[in-house]
């Protein structure tokens, strides 16, 4: 037996270890393959030697081998045999073999079974180990069964080492068996806070190929996980985490949020992923699609707003579910019209939009489209005759709308359709249509404030068709409309609701009035339009709390003591009669006779004039506008259109955005025409107004809205003294007009919450941020400790600069104190002079003599008297004061030049004899020119 | 999840193969001819991930060893591309110098044993050093003994 060793260990030593095999294939590169057959027989014989080192040795060979590709699957017995052996060293030369070259149709797998389950059992780790790994790659669905309940009790096996293998082959073990998971997956879900990072992050691994496969079975992990997020170093580990948080959507939903906070100081790097954040808005996940939506408000510019909408109504169509298709519906709303229909060049488009959105079945924002529909009607002139040929579609299909009556919400724009068609019939085309279809029998199922609306401006448009009918030749027709009325009208007499049947029992007398005097052939039209006449003028929402409270007057106060008991309120719906108002009014002035009205008129002209708190509606003399600001100083929301697009039909919002798309190009080659010629006229590195918008937006001119000529200026000084605030306003040139505004605070409390607003004229605005309306204030971004002063700029566009401007502000603020917060208010002007558009600009004499000869300019002087100062101190100050430059002097005469911001040449010659200075002054325009030389005498007369 | 991980030479001779995912033999070696191809044909200014098939590629040189792994289309390229310099950096401190391709091959089963405590199942089980090196240094000195 001894001997029988010794054999083997010499014989040992003649045999070809690996590297004597690496080596000689090597060295054998002309004929490898006959070398390697040599080499295969050899490992043959070998195999059927008794020593298992012999035999390792030969299984090791087999595995380079196999590697090289060669098949040694004839060797499955013996590798079976190597990894059966008890010294570990061997065993794991054969599960290395094992794991190179067994397949699941390797039969021999059948027999290792128990050698396996041996083996996980031992008390050796390393032995378990390195069954584990072996296993991991030939685990066959009869091993997997066989071996799960030995697996599952090593993933608590006390070395981590096992623990963390046992707990990655569990995840083959699945795979193949997948009854195993159930079982297994609580102590799975244990192991995830295993105290060993290994064994974690195995786990890790496991759950994140599984959630894979199904991410939802695993959400209720979801805050495990966040906790590994947070607290592992692995960074393999915590990328699969993410890559397991992104299955859950979450990360999505993440995203979108983070992509709204950048939104606020980033628009542009959100925007470039519109079509991303369109996407989400096909997430099967609805908080993904609403948070889609809420950037989508953020991103809208007016290039893109068409084409986004679009993409919204398609969603539109597809929603399922109301609620999610309602807050498309305000989200579309919304989008459209923020900032004051800022992004909106074509309002066509919009009411088609707003009439497509009728179509939608059971929403509950009937009144929101109601609302737009006649917000846009009576602030945009322009779409006037066009929307109101949508609205009389629309009553003449109300049918369709009110499906079913009640509980349909969208019944409500039926309102604002009435009014529009009511108020703007003078635009119908075929009124007769619209005044059947509004006294259909079926309108008396209509919910009552409708009905109310119905039966009022069927009145209008009665009085509408009666001008047309009794102009033409045939009178019976008139006659006939009178008895169509009346016919119909005692239907709504008779309704329960009381504002209905007042009306309508108004309207029926006042009918049957009209028809007798037609049975006397009198012409009634002139006087029942009468009725109606006047326009709506649009009102800013905030204009009442301009006009500022006369002294004394404390809105507060009851006037006549309260009754003890307040009247019950009545169920009138909502505010909405409160646009009904002034015609009840003109209507009842209309019953006065000329004559009486006239001296009303005269009397009350007499008692304004001796009230000193009225507000006069003078005309706009800059003094008295200043005291007190006339009706036609509360600004009118600046939507002014032109030029109509005609089009027939249903509208269909689509054929807009191609539109717009033919207009845009039109325009873009008109700008490249000009652009040449713009160039010279524009002032070297001035940059226009909105940098802003992915692709250059001040590219898109809107179709309807008249945009603000921009302009710049260069310098001007205002100071206000107040007890409380001194404000210094500094015109700083840019290309709009910057005022930067120095707030210093001398009281001894602090001052916080400062809001800084003017009254835009015509002619002059504060720009303000984004998303606030055109009378919010300019929120101050500081507040003032005592003593303090900090400086504010405010952007201003104006238009004209021949004139003087002077805007008038309130900042209102509180003022801390210790014990009190008090709220104040402050009024103060700000004055733009002519001088403060004019730009310092050299001129050569040259250049200068050519402008006096072109005779383009108009001519004026000024005499100053009793000038006590030396000649070059006169020209310094008005180089400095009103910013000429001096373009030549000789001895007591000097000519000087100066520029407009918008181009306007000014230039002066100024001479003095003794006290007396002269100046003769020449510019194209000459009221600009009258009121710098104004300014120029202002300056003298007070030094 | 990792296919399987390649280690070869530059004229394309493989020293060491891993597979994860079944591969009959027969297909093994124009697999790996046409991986390795795929690999060695790239500059080295272009990137190291390339997308193969079904699959992605990562690979990485050192000196004249190319370590080629193929992963799946959800495995992150980064981490595998750290993978392998990790894997590269056990070696080197096992064999106490620069890997090249003939101490891979004379001592191919240690190697094994290395990808072995580092890839389980084509997915990573351990990355620290010491970690993966404790058994086999143990084995080590079982059989010095």
């Amino acid at each position: 037996m001894a001997l029988k060793i010794v054999k083997g260990s010499i014989d040992r030593m003649f045999d070809k270890n690996l590297q004597d095999l690496v080596r000689g294939i090597r060295n054998h590169k002309e004929d490898e393959a006959k070398y390697i057959s040599t080499c295969i027989d050899e490992i043959k014989q070998e195999l059927k030697q008794d020593n298992i080192a012999v035999k390792a040795n030969a299984v090791c060979k087999l595995t380079y081998l196999q590697m090289l590709g060669y098949d040694v699957s004839w060797a499955a017995f013996n590798i079976v045999e190597v990894m059966s052996s008890s010294k570990f060293t061997y065993k794991r030369i054969g599960y290395l073999a094992a794991s190179q070259c067994f397949h699941e149709s390797t039969d021999v797998i059948m027999l290792t079974t128990n050698q396996i389950r041996k083996d996980l059992s031992s008390p050796n780790q390393y032995d378990t180990g390195v069954a584990l790994t072996g296993l991991s790659c030939f685990v066959t669905p009869d091993l997997a069964r066989d071996l799960a309940n030995d697996i599952m009790t090593l993933m608590s096996h006390t070395k981590p080492y096992i623990r963390k293998k046992a707990v990655l082959i569990m995840y083959k073990v699945f795979l193949k068996y997948p009854e195993s998971l159930r079982p297994a997956f609580p102590r799975l879900k244990e192991k995830l806070e295993d105290p060993d990072p290994g064994v974690q992050s195995a786990a890790v691994n496991v759950i994140c190929e599984l959630a894979r496969r199904n991410p939802k079975n695993y959400l209720s992990l979801a805050p495990l996980f966040f906790k590994l997020m947070t607290s592992s170093t692995n960074n393999w580990v915590l990328i699969k985490i993410i890559k397991l948080v992104s299955c859950f959507c979450v990360v999505k939903y993440l995203g979108l949020l983070a992509m709204s906070k950048i939104l606020k100081t980033h628009p542009k790097s959100v925007q470039s992923h519109k079509d991303l954040i369109l996407q989400c808005l096909d997430d099967k996940d609805e908080s993904i699609r609403l948070r889609a939506l809420d950037l989508l408000y953020g991103m809208v510019s007016k290039k893109n707003l068409m084409e986004i909408v679009k993409k919204l109504m398609l969603h539109v169509d597809k929603a399922e579910g109301t609620t999610y298709r309602d807050e498309l519906l305000t989200k579309i709303i919304d989008i459209c019209s923020q900032s004051n229909y800022q992004y909106i060049t074509n309002f066509e488009w919009y009411i088609s939009i707003l009439v497509e959105l009728t179509r939608l079945e059971g929403t509950r924002h009937g009144h929101l489209i109601a609302s737009q529909m006649l917000d846009v009607a009576i602030r945009v002139k322009a779409i006037r005759i066009f929307a109101v040929a949508q609205m009389a579609t629309l009553l003449d299909n109300a049918h369709l709308l009110t499906g079913n009556m009640q509980r349909n919400g969208i019944c409500e724009v039926l309102y604002a359709a009435a009014w529009i068609c009511g108020e703007f019939s003078e635009h119908l085309e075929n009124p007769m249509q619209t005044l059947e279809a509004m006294l259909r029998p079926k309108v008396a199922t209509l919910p009552g404030h409708i009905q109310a609306v119905y039966v009022q401006n069927a009145a209008k448009l009665f009085s509408t068709v009666l001008k047309s009918q009794e102009g033409s030749t045939e009178g019976t027709a008139a006659q006939e409309t009178s008895q169509l009325m009346i016919d119909r009208l005692p239907l709504f007499v008779q309704s329960a609701n009381l504002e209905v049947q007042e009306r309508a029992s108004c309207i029926l007398q006042l009918v049957k009035y009209i028809q007798k005097l037609q049975q006397k052939e009198v012409e009634v039209a002139e006087e029942v339009s009468a009725l109606f006449a006047g326009e709506l003028n649009p009102v800013a929402p905030k204009a009442q709390k301009k006009v500022p409270v006369p002294e004394g007057l404390d809105l507060d106060a009851w006037i006549n003591e309260p009754p003890s008991e307040s009247e019950s309120e009545d169920e009138q719906p909502k505010a909405i009669f409160a646009k009904e108002e002034p015609k009840h009014s003109r209507s009842r002035h209309t019953e006065v006779d000329e004559k009486e009205l006239a001296r009303r008129r005269e009397a009350r002209k007499q008692e304004q004039a001796n009230n000193p708190f009225y507000i006069k509606a003078s005309p706009s003399s800059q003094k008295v506008y200043q005291e007190s600001p006339g009706v036609e100083h509360i600004p009118v929301v600046q939507i002014d259109l032109t030029v109509p697009l005609k089009v027939p039909g249903l509208p269909m919002s689509d054929q807009y955005l191609k539109l717009e798309e033919e207009r845009r190009q039109k325009e873009r080659a008109d700008k490249k025409k000009k652009e040449k010629k713009k160039r010279k006229e524009k002032r070297s590195g001035r940059g226009r107004r909105h940098d802003s918008g992915p692709e250059s937006e001040e590219d898109i001119t809107p179709a309807h809205m008249v945009d603000i000529v921009t302009e710049e200026m260069p310098e001007m000084c205002l100071t206000l003294n107040h007890k409380v605030c001194d404000i210094q306003g500094n015109l700083q040139d840019g290309s709009q007009v910057v005022v930067s505004v120095i707030f210093e605070n001398k009281c001894d409390s602090l001052l916080k919450s400062m809001e800084f607003n003017v009254l835009d004229s015509l002619n002059s605005k504060l720009q303000r941020p984004e998303g606030s309306g055109p009378h919010d204030g300019f929120t101050v971004p500081f507040q003032l400790p005592p003593g303090v002063s900090n400086e504010a700029r405010l952007v201003f566009t104006v238009q004209s600069i021949v004139m003087p401007q002077k805007m008038k502000g309130t900042l209102t603020f509180i003022v801390k104190n210790e014990d009190s917060s008090i709220h104040e208010k402050l009024d103060f002007k700000l004055h733009f002079t002519c001088t403060s558009y004019l730009i310092t600009t050299p001129c050569y004499s040259d250049a200068f003599a050519k402008l006096l000869e072109s005779g383009d300019l108009k001519c004026s002087s000024v005499r100053l008297e009793e000038v006590n100062m030396p000649f070059h101190h006169l020209l310094a100050r008005i180089c400095f004061h009103h910013h000429f430059s001096v373009v030549e002097r000789i001895d007591s005469c000097a000519s000087m030049y100066s520029r407009s911001i918008q181009g306007h040449h000014v230039c002066l010659l100024v001479k003095t004899s003794g006290q007396t200075v002269s100046i003769d002054a020449k510019c194209d325009e000459p009221t600009l020119l009258g009121n710098v030389l104004d300014e120029i005498k202002q300056t003298f007369s007070q030094c | 999840m990792i296919k399987f991980v390649l280690m070869v030479n530059r004229r394309g001779q493989t020293r060491l193969s891993r597979y994860y995912t079944p591969v009959e033999l027969s297909r093994r070696a124009a697999l790996e001819a046409d991986v390795v191809r795929c690999c060695l044909s790239r500059r080295k200014e272009q990137c190291s991930f390339v997308e193969y098939k079904d699959f992605k590629l990562v690979y990485r040189q050192y000196a004249a060893l190319f370590i080629v792994v193929g992963i799946t289309d959800k495995e992150n390229e980064l981490s595998i591309f750290e993978l392998i310099q990790n894997f590269v950096e056990v070696l080197d401190k096992y064999f106490s110098r620069v890997v090249s391709s003939c101490a891979i091959m004379f001592s191919l089963d240690r190697v094994h044993f290395i990808l072995d405590e580092i890839v389980q199942n084509g997915l990573v089980v351990e990355t620290n050093r010491s970690r993966i090196l404790t058994p086999l240094n143990a084995i080590d000195k079982m059989s010095d003994s």
